[in-house]
């Protein structure tokens, strides 16, 4: 019964929002710390020192360094950074243009709404990877182009999420009554689009990151992404094939793995966003 | 005297939620719910929707979602039962007809669904024990290939109808069975409830419409924001309600169109 | 005058008609009552009414002329059947008032006994269905609608609520002069609230003429 005066109960520390927000904050932190590490390496990672070749990883490099002597932890760490930056980038521009089709076909309908659902699905039915890599290709490579690329790759499933959540807005009786009461279209998108749109869009936007920052290291592995020069993590790992036949297993290992770690606390930052913001599992 | 079927006492329930950040509260959504019903009769249990009376079926059947809070009694056969001891009964002995087609499976055949249910519940031959629940109720063959949306308001609601009483339940809780139909179909559907009760179960019929309960039932459970407030005869309810001992459901009575449509003085 | 003239509508062109030459007069300040099963079209013509639907044929007039949409609310003000649905859940009572266009003042100034001056700043799960139902009445009567159409609007609540809804929204549009038009599948309480009761029957499938 809505109408009933509501007790207080006191927050237990076990509860499952409290473990879910200690956990996002912790993956935030991490995810910063790397940014933050990522651009003091900067230097260090492109620190040659032909006397320490090929190592190992001990207690001096702790994951070893390259033939060049560079030291991987720091190229890692400046390549995670690097990675983060451009997928950032990439998804968020990536929801933006989802926002934009999506708002538009919710507020003006009819044959906007129809073009961006086709678009979606034209989008959605070409093979992902394939367009992307012409993409990059065809706006010549280099960090610009690998964002551009990402960036108009990503767009069509949170702008499927979005039209869909904004259809069920649109056709509610709440914005029936908004109408009869003389409200427009745009008093209507700002009033009642906007709020029930930004939980699904943050949460949208931060499940793309990872996507983005694959994207971003498989493009540069295979040469049509960030500039060579620059140690991303897709060129660490393109640069360590040479060497993996020799045994020189850390040059991949390591990065890669630090590479899905972070992707993957991107992602369960996403995922408990959404589980907190969720109705169904809001109050669990 | 043996024990009633089904003995709710004192049920309360509350759903825990969680504020701005971190501070959690408890929102009473039942606050003392009383309801027993024995084999061969049907209870109505009535009440303005958001009063509870869903909420209350749910409960019986253990299917409260995992942030309810519950306190009282709900015993089976003189036997208090835990939530879990209670969805172990659901569909074994204790049916829930439920409220509209959304509980139909939208991908499935009408008579596949059927079909299982009678499997479920241990009918020799599932599939003639379908087509017969179904034709009892004036559904032919055809409907068996049809899908749920191929369906009007008034099959969807027998074919659930058919499939409730198809699990022989011992305790039927229907759950507003008959809103939105037209007037013969309630009928017929009420009439279903007292040849099930007659039969030896008993059926707990939860609805907002006071007028079509009392054809039926047995007694009336008078249910007002989540706790029972009287339980009255169905003999009770006639005339200007003068033989309604209390006073809000004599108010409820002489608020009916038809019966003065009055507003009573106190809020 | 709130006038349908030979309406016809259908959800889309491959769909059987909803409404099919349907006249309809109510007057102002008069209560009329639509009775009939439900799927039987009567919310489709209480939002044909409304202006929320466009006839495919046949016009709808307030006083003569085709009420404009877009300029300001809607001199036929439709209250729905399902109160807590009609406001946005993530909006406090008060915003929803306000979207009217009704200021703070004539909100504060809205009648007791129609929305307690405790409801504004709550949300509308906050409060139970015959108050919210109660809030919907009072937004529809803030714009100061010629006619007000009550789709099945007490059809969710108790006998004791519906009765006081009713009595609250006849005797306001009794005294704004407002036209009426009470639409239920329950035909003893529009013999209760209405002076003349039209009944709607479902339409055979038929193409217009």
């Amino acid at each position: 019964m809505s109408a009933a005066v509501a007790v207080p109960v006191p927050g237990r520390l076990g509860d499952r929002r409290t473990r879910t927000l200690a956990y996002v904050g912790l993956a935030v932190l991490v995810v910063l710390g790397v940014l933050v590490a990522g651009t003091l390496a900067g230097d260090a990672a492109q620190t040659t020192d032909l006397a320490d070749r090929n190592l190992g990883p001990s207690a001096e490099h702790w994951f070893g360094t390259d033939r060049l002597g560079r030291d991987m932890l720091a190229r890692t760490l400046a390549g995670l950074r690097l990675s983060l930056v451009v997928g950032v980038a990439a998804a968020a521009v990536s929801a933006v243009v989802a926002l934009l089709l999506a708002s538009a076909a919710a507020v003006f309908g009819g044959v906007v709404d129809r073009a961006v659902g086709w678009l979606v699905d034209l989008f959605l039915a070409l093979p992902h990877l394939v367009l992307l890599v012409l993409l990059a290709f065809a706006l010549g490579g280099g960090t610009g182009a690998v964002v551009a690329a990402v960036a108009l790759t990503h767009w069509p499933t949170l702008t499927r999420v979005l039209r869909g959540r904004a259809r069920e807005v649109m056709s509610s009786d709440y914005v029936a009554v908004s109408r009869q009461l003389g409200r427009g279209r745009w008093w209507i998108a700002r009033h009642h689009l906007a709020g029930h749109l930004t939980g699904h869009f943050v949460v949208g936007t931060v499940l793309l990151f990872p996507h983005a920052i694959l994207h971003e290291a498989a493009l540069s592995f295979l040469g049509l992404g960030v500039d060579p020069g620059q140690p991303s993590i897709g060129i660490l790992l393109a640069e360590s094939m040479r060497y993996l036949t020799a045994g020189a297993w850390w040059l991949a290992v390591l990065p890669g793995l630090c590479l899905l770690v972070v992707v993957k606390l991107v992602d369960a930052i996403g995922e408990n966003t959404r589980a907190l913001l969720d109705p169904r599992s809001h109050h669990l | 005297m043996t024990a009633p079927l089904l003995e709710v006492r004192g049920l309360e329930v509350d759903f825990l939620q969680y504020e701005r950040g971190l501070r959690r509260r408890a929102v009473p959504a039942l606050t003392g719910m009383d309801l027993t019903a024995r084999a061969g009769e049907v209870v109505a249990l009535v009440g303005a929707s958001g009063a509870g009376k869903s909420l209350l079926a749910h409960a019986v059947l253990g299917l409260l979602p995992p942030n309810a809070v519950e306190r009282g009694t709900v015993a089976v056969d003189g036997e208090p039962l835990s939530p879990e001891q209670r969805r172990r009964l659901a569909g074994h002995g204790t049916t829930l007809l439920p409220q509209s087609a959304s509980f139909l499976d939208p991908l499935s055949r009408i008579g596949r669904q059927v079909r299982r249910t009678a499997r479920l519940a241990g009918h020799a031959d599932p599939r003639r024990a379908a087509e017969q629940a179904l034709a009892e109720r004036g559904l032919g063959r055809e409907v068996l290939r049809r899908y749920p949306h191929e369906l009007s308001g008034g099959m969807a609601r027998r074919v659930l109808v058919a499939m409730a009483v198809l699990t022989r339940p011992r305790l039927l809780l229907a759950d507003e069975p008959t809103t939105g139909l037209p007037t013969d179909l309630v009928r017929t559907t009420l009439r279903e409830f007292r040849v099930l009760a007659d039969a030896g179960a008993a059926v707990v019929l939860v609805t907002h419409e006071l007028r079509a309960a009392l054809d039926v039932a047995d007694r009336v459970v008078i249910v007002r924001d989540g706790r029972t407030v009287d339980v009255a005869d169905p003999a009770g309810f006639t005339g200007d309600g003068a033989a309604l001992a209390h006073p809000y459901t004599r108010a409820l009575w002489q608020a009916l169109p038809g019966n003065g449509f009055r507003v009573p003085e106190v809020r | 005058m709130l006038r349908a003239d030979d309406v016809w509508f259908r959800y889309g062109s491959a769909q059987p008609w909803t409404l099919a030459g349907v006249d309809l007069q109510v007057a102002d300040g008069e209560v009329v009552g639509l009775c009939g099963p439900s799927g039987g079209g009567k919310s489709t013509l209480a939002r044909v009414l409304a202006g929320h639907l466009r006839p495919d044929r046949g016009r709808v007039t307030v006083d003569g002329s085709e009420p404009r949409a877009r300029r300001g609310p809607h001199p036929v003000q439709l209250v729905l059947q399902h109160p807590e649905r009609a406001v946005d859940p993530r909006w406090t009572i008060r915003r929803a008032l306000a979207a009217t266009g009704a200021g703070d003042d004539a909100i504060a100034a809205l009648d007791e006994e129609l929305v307690r001056p405790t409801w504004l700043d709550r949300y509308p799960h906050e409060i139970s269905g015959g108050e919210l139902q109660r809030v919907n009445l009072a937004r529809a009567l803030l714009t100061r609608p010629r006619f007000v159409v009550a789709d099945e609007i007490t059809a969710s609540l108790d006998a004791v609520t519906q009765a006081r809804i009713w009595a609250l929204l006849l005797e306001r549009c009794r005294a704004a002069g407002i036209g009426v038009l009470a639409v239920s599948h329950d035909r003893l309480l529009l013999e209760e609230v209405a002076g003349r009761i039209v009944d709607r029957t479902p339409v055979p499938d038929r193409g217009p003429a």
